[in-house]
Order: structure tokens, then sequence, then C-alpha cells
């Protein structure tokens, strides 16, 4: 009785935040009939902002996932003053808004700023190119791996790898063995939330990228050229597009998780 | 993912690739998060500084901003627990499918959050409900944004939590709730505040969904984020690097006392 | 002398081949209103023998973003801004010459005008600026700190008053009370009209273009042109860091002749060119009180910036603060 009434009121809270929006998103996307919603994702600069961002997420997520985990461990496991800063530091690039990522990367890169003689000397296009864009969506998807890894790393507690240890096994081992099996779910989650917000990324990419066509147009960006130009079909279209790619990612990351060992 | 740093410091004596590890994460820190960031507080240290800080709309968008943030966390932190329970605990039709959605309102770009936000509880509301435009709006447009994170922290923990202790409390006569309260949440806990963390962070700094679903009307709906931009714009960097850094302050206070709390909250639990 | 000639000749046609095969560029950075009509333009000039084999790269966006960019570095040759103070930013960045106004136009290549749009039928009967203040009236406007070209609609209001006699105490006056009807101050223009056709408001302050394209994509846009208005100049420019200056200027030049005039004027642009202009007076008619950034009352864009919109001491700075608390 009682799981029916919990299950009752989630699935209500649910359908009103999240179901409702998602499937108005959908729904519009259609609205123009199937062939127009594939035509918002199908023209060449649309596909190209597409693999623009799939290529930004490709190398914002592994970063990221590495930093997470070792960011974790460090929390949990270790002995050092400024722990708690450090657990604190870690969520400061969510509390900044979007626009001031982009600000601070403007003055570090841009004419004038601290290392734009450093690169226009090797005549390397930090701005307005794809690096800074990778910079800044690694900076806004930083926390999550880290986040999701803490908790799970304290339920684990050290019993284990220290009773591990004392039967002789080396640190990778007693990781692999025991660690990332019992934080496996913690990383499927981080992985697939720092990925989600990869993808959805919007204003700090916006500011670095310089908007150009064809060439440093994130699907965001493309989403927001559509919405200027008052193709709202297009915008939910590729918004769609987007949704899809990240039930795809958890997907395929449900499914790879490690096992735990038999 | 072969190379992986060894665990630090789990024997009394710090390892050398805890030390390693130390260095990795002080040195992506350090690049990523903090140049970036002192480059803006540098060029917040112009004239304007106080000026911007401590001007009445830029002080009752931080007043909105903490508020608005604090509310959202706190009914994530109710809301969240409950989702992540009914996902790894209940079984009914579709829930895989639920469960997929959950990161969407990562996903999607925040202008089209604002979008849907705004069509289905705004003036043209088709269940009648219209809060655009309020201090409401604003939270449940928060609310649409952090939903993923107190879910996905609380889930990994529920999915390892060992059940003997619940099944033996049951089979002792213990009541649900009881349950629940002396032996669930004490474990999860840890994954709700990390979460509830996350969750303030990111309402705090949200922007793109906030300008269209709130008005950005100043002392009313105006949010710290959008005096920040409109700051930037107006040319103004200083005044937007000053307000930008005192947000950023008040939510690491935030996060600090968060993470004091779990301390405190687990720490009888050690014994 | 002749050998001399013959390597003048082999020189000169060394030249003509190399041009010939490098690929000739112009990277065109504007705003965002503009993007379906300068994708035309660009096309025009391209079956021109000028522009033949130029490629470009477009860039599109937020007006005070885009000049912001290209001050930080984005590589453009030629920009087309919402209003002469982004045009401001890339003067004092050193980028474009002071004197980009002594172009044919005044350096403009469109106009448009400050417009109401209302609700259909306009049930409010909102004709001119004092409609806007009656009791009960609720505007939507962007705000004019977020949105650079949203500056327009704070000037039109101010410099309609002055048109209509008042003095300049009265016409600040006016724009704090419209201010106070003020329902949502959106971050752009683009956002504004979303909130407005979303159900917000009796009243959105927009631009003819952005309404002309509203109605093009379908939406069903009433609006009405005041009697006083502000006639708002969209200037174009050419970077004094273009490789090519030469073949920048070619383009901004064909912008205003009568071929790119009339594709401004299919899409929502009030042309520059007067014969132009007048052939499309049906759909941009005039208005007998119409004045520009210049106009004595307000003095030019640098001095409205100071008075105005200073972010701390501007007059727009002190009605907000007003409306406070």
């Amino acid at each position: 009785m009682r799981r029916a009434a919990l299950r009752a009121t989630v699935l209500g809270y649910l359908a009103a935040i999240l179901l409702a929006p998602l499937a108005l998103v959908a729904r519009r996307a259609f609205e123009g009939g199937a062939g127009r919603a594939w035509s918002a994702v199908s023209d060449p600069d649309t596909v190209h902002a597409f693999e623009l961002t799939l290529g930004i997420t490709a190398i914002a997520v592994p970063l990221n996932t590495l930093f997470g985990v070792v960011c974790a461990l460090a929390i949990v496991r270790g002995r050092f003053p400024g722990k708690g800063l450090l657990n604190a530091f870690v969520d400061l690039p969510l509390a900044l808004s979007p626009v001031v990522v982009g600000l601070s990367l403007f003055l570090l890169f841009g004419r004038g700023g601290w290392l734009y003689g450093l690169f226009e000397a090797h005549g390397v296009r930090v701005l307005f190119a794809p690096p800074s864009m990778v910079l800044a969506t690694v900076f806004v998807s930083l926390p999550f791996v880290a986040r999701e890894v803490v908790p799970a790393l304290r339920e684990l507690g050290e019993e284990q790898e220290q009773a591990a240890r004392t039967l002789g096994a080396s640190s990778r081992q007693t990781f692999r063995r025991i660690t990332l099996p019992a934080i496996r779910w913690a990383l499927v989650y981080g992985v697939v939330l720092t990925t989600a917000r990869c993808l959805g990324e919007y204003g700090a990419v916006a500011v670095v990228s310089g908007r150009i066509e064809g060439r440093t147009e994130t699907a965001t960006l493309r989403v927001q050229d559509r919405y200027e130009s008052l193709d709202l079909t297009g915008a939910y279209g590729i918004s769609l597009a987007l949704a899809a790619i990240a039930v795809c990612v958890l997907v395929a990351m449900t499914l790879l998780r490690p096992r735990r060992e038999a | 993912m072969a190379a992986r740093a060894s665990l630090p410091g789990t024997a009394a004596r710090p390892s050398a690739g805890g030390a390693l590890a130390l260095g990795f994460v002080g040195a992506f820190l350090g690049a990523v998060v903090c140049l970036p960031l002192a480059a803006l507080v540098r060029s917040s240290a112009g004239g304007g500084f106080l000026a911007a800080v401590s001007s009445s709309e830029s002080v009752a968008a931080l007043e909105l901003t903490l508020a608005a943030a604090a509310a959202a966390a706190l009914v994530n932190a109710v809301a969240g627990t409950a989702i992540a329970w009914v996902l790894v605990r209940d079984a009914f039709p579709g829930k895989a499918a639920v469960n997929a959605l959950i990161d969407l309102p990562f996903a999607l770009p925040t202008v089209v959050a604002g979008l849907v936000l705004l069509a289905l509880y705004g003036p043209r509301s088709p269940v009648g409900v219209d809060v655009a435009f309020t201090r409401a709006g604003i939270v449940l447009a928060l609310l649409f944004v952090t939903l993923p994170f107190v879910v996905r922290t609380v889930q990994p923990v529920l999915h390892e939590l060992d059940r003997e202790p619940e099944d033996a409390a049951r089979s002792l006569g213990a009541s649900e709730p009881t349950i629940f309260c002396r032996i669930v949440l004490p474990a999860i806990l840890p994954g709700v505040l990390s979460g509830v963390a996350l969750a303030f962070a990111r309402a705090v700094g949200e922007i793109g969904a906030l300008v269209i679903v709130s008005g950005n009307l100043p002392y009313r709906t105006e949010v710290a984020s959008v005096v920040v931009f409109n700051r930037i714009q107006a040319g103004d960097r200083a005044g937007a690097a000053a307000v930008a850094v005192v947000l950023l302050a008040i939510s690491f206070a935030v996060l600090l006392a968060v993470g004091a709390v779990r301390r405190l909250a687990t720490r009888h639990e050690r014994a | 002398m002749p050998r001399f000639r013959i390597a003048l000749a082999v020189a000169a046609l060394a030249l003509a081949a190399a041009s010939a095969a490098a690929a000739a560029t112009i990277d065109l950075v504007a705003y965002s209103t503009p993007k379906t009509v300068l994708g035309k333009i660009v096309e025009a000039w391209q079956s021109t023998p000028d522009g033949d084999g130029v490629s470009f790269t477009q860039s599109y966006g937020p007006s005070t973003d885009q000049a912001k960019a290209v001050a930080a570095g984005l590589a453009a040759d030629v920009v087309f801004l919402s209003t002469g103070d982004d045009m401001n930013l890339l003067v004092d960045a050193g980028l474009v010459d002071p004197r980009w106004n002594r172009q044919s136009y005044r350096g403009i290549a469109a106009d448009t005008v400050v417009v109401f749009a209302v609700r259909d039928g306009n049930p409010k009967h909102i004709k001119g600026w004092r409609d806007l203040v009656r009791p009960g009236v609720e505007v939507v406007t962007p705000n004019p700190f977020s949105s650079g070209s949203a500056k327009w609609n704070v000037l039109a209001a101010y410099d309609a008053q002055r048109h209509l006699g008042k003095t300049d105490a009265q016409a600040v006056a006016f724009v704090e009370e419209l201010f106070r009807h003020v329902v949502s101050q959106d971050t752009s223009a683009r956002n504004a009209t979303n909130t407005f056709l979303a159900g917000k408001g009796d009243v959105l302050i927009t631009y003819e273009s952005e309404a002309l394209a509203a109605r093009a994509a379908g939406q069903d846009l009433q609006y009405v042109i005041p009697r006083q208005t502000m006639l708002i100049e969209l200037p174009i420019a050419v970077l004094r860091s273009s490789p090519d200056r030469q073949l920048a200027e070619r383009f901004v030049r064909f912008t205003k002749s009568p071929a790119a005039q009339e594709l401004f004027a299919q899409n929502g642009f009030r042309p520059v060119d007067p014969a132009v202009l007048a052939r499309h007076a049906a759909t941009y008619p005039s208005r007998p009180g119409m004045f520009r950034i210049d106009d004595r009352t307000l003095g030019g864009w640098r001095a409205v910036d100071r008075r105005w919109f200073d972010p701390n001491r501007g007059l727009m700075a002190r009605i907000e603060r007003s409306l406070g608390g």
C-alpha cells in the first residue's frame, strides 16, 4: 500500500517536472512532420555541429572521469590538510554561470589576455577555435564523476581494501577487483551525467566559439541559431537528437559497467 | 584507464602514488579552474567592485538566487531520494525508460528547457498553472535543471547497499519508516548531501532557462547570474566579476557547510 | 628593353595566375536578425564578377557579443551590427577606421524602426507612446543592459516625448513611468518576442525587422508604428586588419547597391536607397515624427551611453533602482 503510494507520488512529480516537458519537446520536434524533423538535423552545418559536439565530448568525458576518480580517492582515502576545501572546490565550476566561464577564458586567451602572446607566437588558435571550446566544456562538467564516486567510496569503507592488502594484493589489483566493482554504478552515472552535461553545454562554449557556421558551432549553438531564426521546430528537433544521444550513452554505460567479481 | 594511480594513503603513510595523484588533481584543477578564475578575480579588482556588489539591485538578486537555489536543493533532497528509492527498489513497467530519462535536463539546451516550461506553466498553460515570471516559476525551472543530481548520487549507494541489516530489523518487527530512518538514511546520507551540494551549486549558476521563464525584473525576479550577464554586456567587467566572485564565495561557504554536516552526521556512525 | 618588358609581362601573368588560384575568403561577422537576408546577399554577390570565386565564413550572434569577439581576436573582414554603439567598440579597439561613417549612406546598410507589437485586433487600442502608460497596460521590452539593441527602445521612448514638446525632465519621467509597466525585461529582442508570443503582456516594444521576421515565420504578429519613432540605423564596416581590404570594401559597396537593397526590402529591412524604399512604401510607411540617434536632443551614441547607460551612474540604472524595493 505504502509502496504504491510512494510510487504514485514519485511518478506524479516526475510527470510534472520531467516527463511533460520532454514530451512537449518531442511533440514540437515533429510538428512539421517526420521529414521536417529529419531535415532539421541533417543539413550540413548541423551535421558538422553534431560532429563537433561529439568530438568535444569524447575528449572532455575521459579527462573528467580520470580526474573524478583520482580526486574522489584523494578526498575519501587521502590524508592531507585541506581535504574539506578540495571537496568544496570541486563543485565550484557549477556555481559559476556559463557566461562567466566564457568571460574568464576570454580574459586568458583573448587579445591582451595573460596567455594570448604565448599561443599567438606558436600560431595556435585557442579562442574561437575548438581548443577553448574543449576547455570550457571540461570546466563546466568537472565535478560529476568525483561527486558520484565520493559517496560510493565512503559507503564502501576501507576494510575490504585493507584486508586485500594484508593478503598481499598490489594497489592495482585491489583497485581493479575491489574498489572498481564497488563504485561501478557511481562511475556509470558519473560518466552519464558528465556526457549529458557536455552535450547540453551552451553558455560558455557560445562565448568562446565565435559562432562560425560550419566551423565552431556545436549542436547547442545550432539550437540557438534555429531559435534566433524563428525555426522552433528545428530547435526542438536538434534538442531531441541530443536527448536521444544522451539516452544511448546511458544504455551503453549500463551495459558496459564493470562486472562484480563472482 | 589502465594507468590509474594507486590508492593514496590507505596505510598510515602516504605512498608515492598518492603524491602523484594529488599532484595530478592539483595540476588539473589549477589549469582548468583556478587560472580562469584568477583572471576573473583580477579583472574584478578595478574600480567599482564595491559599487557593483553593494548596489541594492545586486543584493536583491543575490538574495533571490541563494533563496531559490536553497529551496530547489531542499526539494531535491526529498524528491530525489524518493525517486532514487523507487528506481532502485521498486519494479513497474516502464521503469527502465523512466530511469533513462532522468539525465535529460542536462543534455537539453537550457533555452529549450525554458521554452517548454514557459509553454507548460506560463500564460498559455494547458493545465492552468501559470507560474512563469514569478519566483515560484524560478524554483520550478531550477527543479527541472537540477533533477538528476540527488537521484544520481543516491542511486549508486542504494544499489550497493547491503540488505541484511534491513531484513534483520524487519524480522525483529521494526516498522518500515523506522528501518528507513535508522538504517537506510544514514547509509545514503553522504549521497544525498553530495547531490544537494551539486544541486545547489548548479542552481546558483543557472541562467539559460531562467532568462526565458523568469522575466528578469530587477528586485523581483532577476537572479544574480542575470545581473552578472547584464554587467558584462554593459561593459562593466569589473562589476560583473565582482558579483560573480561574491556569488562564488557564498556558494563555496555553503558547500563547505554541507561537507561539515556530512562529517558531523556520519561521525557517530563510525563509533 | 624588350627583355624587361617580357619579364614584366611574365610577372603580371604569374601574379594573375596566383591570385586566381588562391581562394579569396571574406569573414563576415554579423548580428542575428539579418542572417537570412545576408545569406541571400552573399549569394547574389557571388554571382557577380566581383564576387565570383569568393568564399565566405559567416558568424551570427548578439550584436554586442559579436563586437566583443572581434575585439578579442575573432577573424573578421566585414562586420554588420545592430547599433553604432557596438561599432564604436571596434573603433575604440583600433579595428575599425573612425571615419567608417563617412562611407556611402553614412556607413549604414539598412534601417528599421521601433514599433509596438500588439494582440490580435489591438484590444487595448495601443497607438502611441502615451497608451503604453495607461493604467493596466503591461509592456514587454528587452533590458537595455542585457541587449545593446534594446537601447533603441529606451531612447525612442525618451525622444518621442521630446518631439511631442516635453522637456528633458518630463521625458525622463516618462521613461521611468514606462518601466513601471514593464512585466518582462528579456535579455534579447528575440526572447522578448518569444515572451510576448507565449502570452505575456499587452504590448511588445520591438523592431519592425523583428516583427516582419516573425510574420515570415508564420507567427501572426500585428504591429503598430507610432507617429514618433526611432529610425534604427544598422551599420556595416570593413575591418582595418582585413588581409584584402579592397575585396571586403567591394562587398560592402554591393550591400548598398540596388540589387542588395531590394533583397533587404524583401526581407523585412528598410533600404537606405531612397528609390528602393519608395518602391516598398506600402510595407515600410513613413512617419512624421521619425528621428535618429544623432538627433539634437539625443546627441549621438557616445553622449547617450554616458548619460543613459553607465551601469552605475546612468539614467537607466537610476530608473531601475527607483523601481525597486
